[in-house]
């Protein structure tokens, strides 16, 4: 078990650092350089201060120097600054060193954000704090209505229970987050009134007027799979013969599936949930921008959206690290649930 | 002068009616498929069962609504009439004496008219791009499960890097405008559309290659007529000038077929690695048939019923990516009908008025919803075997 752990841990790093070199290399594409340089500096600049100002804050040194930089297994020079021919702070609002020094991603340093003129780490935790409340209550109302309606339709294949609530869930799988968020504001926040069509003055405080449009929104699409999944398990637990010997011996219905049914039925969906959250990251990322709240996917688009190369960096390691941590304790997981299962 | 309104009842009445060439082709077709249901196989088996009816219906409602847009849609779809600014659902337009039946988007266009060639885009590049996606799983999952070993650890690992990668992250990185100025785009083209390609020529030259005067013509036939669309498709270069795509287009279409591969190449393998244990395998394989044989005549016509399924619930999840490219704005023109860019365009304005916001929401969930309601049925049916 130990050593399939470390076996993975080891994927997982290579995978992670392969992501990080691609990613690396689509930000820094010339034509995105050409636009970092653009929004950073005076409007109307001509071609060679562009060219200038990207050799002056290091994006022209090669590629796998500025890539070990940020991985901090090279040290970061200053700049020269032109006039003085003394070295310079490359940003001077991250507080850049002024000697060459390691920093970078095993150091701890995200770098240096453009857009917000801050250092990363200022501005990534707070949003991966506030999507992290997000996630905690999409799950709180995702996993126990999901698991319910699945044991519920679960339990009596074929019947009327049974064909209403996969036809719903199917409906759920069919409506992604800027669909069905869409058709909750006009419901709730334009007609009734009930709610608010902004989660923008969440990070303040939450509220059930302000936060429940997202929350449901983001919980709503992950329901019907969940659903689905734990259905279909607990079809197949209900055929087992130890069903029928607990109900030949005289059980009540309801206990049978209370005691014998449903901690069997509860394996897979395990898996299936964990495997949901790079979904959820997807979903995170449309809801935050839909109904403005400030966390981890509307950073990511910011950053997307004006080229804030180190920023984006950051997103694109958090949201790869859990994409694969998931993976990790959904396997670990996996074993430990269901003891016929021995990994080598 | 004020814009006149009809009331809600002729509204309905209209929409209905101007739906005429769709009712027409789905009581033709389903009349069709239901008299000849014994013969038409699987597909036949769909009509047994009321869930599959209705995904069938919706699909092909929204096939006839793609094909004939021209004759349903009352006005362009780009058009502007500035009287028509947001107006309300039922709005009279005093020029022609037409209907802005769902009313007036902010910019002054009719938004049935945009709903109805927005399924035009989403009809022409999800099947296409999953079609692709399936010839790419297709070609890589069958040597990964046949042969096991370095090649599967090579291509699972590849596979698992694309799909740790968060789908949203890849489009920012991969749908930009800026990525058009690379050559990226168009590589990944050449490399993808070269698929279908190799994947038809393996097909024929393992069954045929003892009959030449077969392989000759199926080989000619699968090389120019795809010689012709793959210069067309990744070039630009067709010298008829008829297939071509925009080069925003095909960085779409490649994005997507790239998110989805993986997963096709996944399920591939892990069919393939089952059915590689029957007899009928091992019986090929004694009689001495070539690997490549086994895998595309043997193995595969096997996996088909999972294949279709997966397909089925791949093109309404490619749908549902087009859409999240569309509420991003990326990749496609602003301007554009489809349904995601009208989504993005009507929900930042959801406060003063709704009705731009429902026809293309709608939409993408009914089409999406029947996607699926067929894949759960053939999946049903499939299973009855």
């Amino acid at each position: 078990m130990l050593s399939f752990v470390i076996r993975r841990l080891g994927t997982m790093a290579l995978t992670m650092l392969c992501l990080t070199m691609v990613v690396f290399f689509l930000i820094n594409l010339e034509p995105n350089l050409k636009k970092l340089a653009i929004s950073q500096t005076e409007m109307h600049t001509s071609a060679e201060q562009l060219e200038s100002w990207l050799v002056n804050h290091g994006y022209r040194q090669n590629f796998f120097v500025r890539y070990g930089q940020w991985l901090g297994v090279l040290p970061k020079q200053p700049v020269t600054d032109p006039a003085t021919g003394k070295p310079a702070q490359r940003f001077s609002f991250c507080n850049d060193p002024l000697v060459p020094t390691f920093a970078g991603v095993f150091q701890g340093d995200f770098g240096c954000s453009t857009k917000f003129k801050a250092t990363v780490a200022s501005k990534l935790f707070p949003a991966l704090g506030a999507t992290g409340i997000l996630m905690f209550w999409v799950l709180a109302v995702m996993v126990p209505i999901s698991l319910l309606i699945g044991i519920l339709a679960g339990m009596r294949e074929g019947s009327r229970t049974d064909r209403v609530l996969s036809v719903a869930s199917i409906a759920s799988t069919a409506t992604p987050e800027y669909v069905s968020g869409v058709i909750f504001t006009v419901i709730f926040a334009s007609w009734l009134g009930w709610l608010n069509g902004s989660a923008a003055s969440a990070s303040q405080g939450i509220t059930f007027y302000n936060f429940t449009l997202p929350v449901m929104t983001l919980a709503i699409y992950g329901i019907g799979y969940i659903a689905r999944m734990t259905r279909a398990s607990m079809v197949e637990v209900m055929t087992q013969q130890y069903i029928r010997t607990a109900r030949l011996k005289g059980l009540s219905f309801g206990s049978v599936v209370v005691k014998h049914a449903l901690r069997n039925a509860l394996i897979a969906p395990f898996t299936v949930i964990m495997l949901q959250f790079p979904w959820l990251l997807t979903g995170v990322v449309i809801v935050e921008v839909m109904f403005r709240y400030q966390g981890f996917g509307y950073t990511l688009v910011e950053a997307a959206g004006n080229n804030d190369i180190d920023l984006l960096l950051g997103c694109s390691l958090v949201s790869v690290f859990i994409v694969l941590i998931t993976q990790l304790i959904s396997d670990v997981g996996y074993a430990f649930l269901n003891p016929r299962i021995r990994v080598q | 002068m004020p814009v006149q309104y009809i009331s809600g009842f002729t509204v309905v009445f209209e929409v209905l009616s101007r739906f005429w060439p769709v009712w027409i082709a789905l009581v033709i077709v389903m009349g069709a498929s239901f008299a000849y249901k014994k013969k038409l196989a699987l597909y036949g088996q769909l009509f047994d069962s009321g869930v599959g009816i209705v995904g069938v219906g919706i699909c092909l409602f929204w096939l006839f609504t793609a094909i004939f847009a021209a004759t349903i849609s009352p006005f362009d779809p780009l058009a502007q009439i500035p009287i028509m600014k947001d107006v309300l659902p039922g709005a009279v337009e005093p020029q022609s004496g037409l209907t802005y039946l769902f009313g007036g988007d902010k910019l002054a266009r009719d938004v049935f008219s945009r709903m109805v060639y927005g399924s035009q885009i989403v009809l022409i590049i999800a099947p296409a791009a999953t079609g692709f996606a399936l010839m790419v799983g297709i070609t890589l999952g069958l040597p990964a499960g046949y042969y096991g070993g370095k090649i599967d650890t090579v291509l699972s690992f590849l596979a698992n890097l694309v799909l740790a990668f968060p789908v949203i992250l890849l489009f920012y990185l991969l749908v930009t405008p800026g990525i058009m100025d690379t050559p990226i785009p168009y590589g990944m083209a050449g490399v993808f559309f070269l698929f279908p390609i190799i994947f038809f020529s393996v097909l024929f030259w393992t069954r045929y290659k003892n009959r030449p005067d077969r392989l000759y013509i199926l080989l000619g036939i699968t090389l120019i007529l795809g010689g012709w669309i793959y210069l067309g498709l990744v070039f630009d270069k067709d010298p008829l000038h008829i297939v071509h795509i925009d080069p925003n287009q095909l960085n779409i279409f490649v994005a997507v077929v790239f998110a989805s591969s993986p997963g096709v190449f996944r399920i591939v393998r892990g069919l393939v690695m089952d059915i590689k244990t029957r007899d009928y395998v091992a019986a090929a394989q004694t009689r001495g048939e070539s690997p490549w044989y086994i895998m595309l005549w043997e193995i595969l016509p096997n996996a088909r019923g999972p294949l279709i399924v997966d397909a089925c619930l791949r093109i309404g999840y490619t749908t549902i990516l087009l859409g999240t490219l569309g509420y991003f704005g990326l990749g496609l023109a602003p301007e554009s009908p489809d349904w995601g860019t009208a989504i993005k365009d009507a929900s930042r304005l959801l406060r003063s008025f709704i009705h731009p916001a429902l026809p293309p929401t709608i939409a993408l969930m009914s089409f999406v919803l029947g996607l699926n309601l067929l894949a759960d049925s053939l999946r049903e049916q499939s299973m009855k075997d």
